[in-house]
């Protein structure tokens, strides 16, 4: 197969963008993603479990391009019904960032069977639920971009994250036999692992468990969410059109060479 | 529905999937030989033929299914 012209305007902004679905998009990393796309051009379907995502600073073209959507990624009928919502309004999904996640975090010696459960339920189950669901009208449409949302400490490990790491790692694995199994259809799959990140997942952690994970960092600071967001946005791009089950570290340098 | 309509159905599906011309959509045609499918394009059309007959495929059922006339047989079989 030869490489597609690249000329071809596969993500024309503006009006008719491309339909983008990031998972966990009210806040955070998610959040960032969401409004990172709006500012592209796409229409954007944001999914929320608690809360819908905080429009009140979007200009009014971007808060009529983006579609809150309830959606628990633990419940396939959920992750059905959202879908269905997001195709009646936008279209098929073209674009999906798998990035709702949660953690309960406590040692291993700690940590009951639920605490596991929940964790990798919400974080790497759900991620196959989502990316399962958009999958069918991506191959048919012999297109498509999937971002997996993963984390450094996937590679490096994390006390006190067991369940947390082992989801995350979890996505590495999902990411590149999916990309095996997609790629003739001109679908990628690739994995953003982020570093230290501020945001409310981080900021419970505390000042000085922080603090030392920051003095880990050879650019020696947290990451903003937009900067996660870049990394998604690129893979997502024609520009990333030959990157396929890649995991993209964004954390600064922590986790070099793994 | 007879034999014939339904045989046409299901090779338009096939047609529409798996991209080849309709006149080598015959019982004897091999998917990996002569329609150039892979396990990818097999998965899309029990999908397809899923939705078209309102039937469910399961995964063990596909096994050793490697002609049209076996799919056919297969779909026909649940209609």
């Amino acid at each position: 197969m030869s490489a597609p012209e690249h000329t071809a305007p596969a993500a024309a902004p503006g009006p008719s963008g491309r339909v983008v679905l990031v998972t966990g998009a009210n806040r955070g990393i998610g959040l960032a993603c969401a409004r990172r796309f709006l500012a592209l051009g796409d229409r954007v379907a944001a999914t929320y479990r608690g809360s819908p995502p905080p429009v009140d600073d979007l200009p009014a073209d971007q808060v009529d391009h983006l579609l809150p959507v309830h959606c628990d990624v633990t419940l396939p009928d959920q992750v059905d019904a959202a879908f269905d919502q997001v195709e009646a309004a936008f279209g098929r999904v073209e674009v999906l960032v798998a990035n709702a996640g949660i953690t309960r975090d406590t040692l291993l010696l700690r940590m009951d069977e639920q605490a596991w459960q929940d964790v990798l339920d919400t974080n790497l189950t759900g991620a196959y639920r989502v990316v399962r669901r958009a999958l069918g009208p991506m191959v048919r449409a012999r297109r498509g971009r999937v971002v997996l949302m993963s984390s450094v400490v996937g590679m490096l490990g994390s006390a006190g994250q067991v369940n947390y790491a082992a989801a995350k790692a979890g996505m590495i694995g999902l990411a590149r036999s999916l990309a095996r199994e997609v790629g003739s259809r001109g679908i990628t799959v690739n994995v953003v692992a982020p570093g230290i990140v501020e945001t409310d997942m981080i900021a419970v952690l505390g000042d000085a468990r922080v603090e030392q994970l920051r003095s880990m960092v050879p650019l020696g600071r947290a990451a903003s969410a937009g900067e996660v967001a870049g990394a998604v946005a690129f893979l997502a791009s024609d520009d990333a059109a030959y990157i396929t089950g890649t995991v993209l570290a964004v954390d600064g340098g922590l986790a070099m060479g793994l | 529905m007879s034999d014939d309509a339904t045989f046409e159905k299901f090779k338009s599906c096939a047609v529409e999937v798996l991209q080849v011309p309709g006149d080598k959509v015959v019982r004897d045609a091999r998917f990996a030989d002569d329609l150039d499918a892979d396990s990818l394009d097999l998965v899309e059309l029990v999908m397809a033929l899923e939705e078209t007959f309102d039937i469910t495929v399961d995964e063990a059922e596909l096994d050793g299914i490697e002609t049209i006339g076996q799919a056919f047989d297969l779909i026909a079989a649940k209609l």
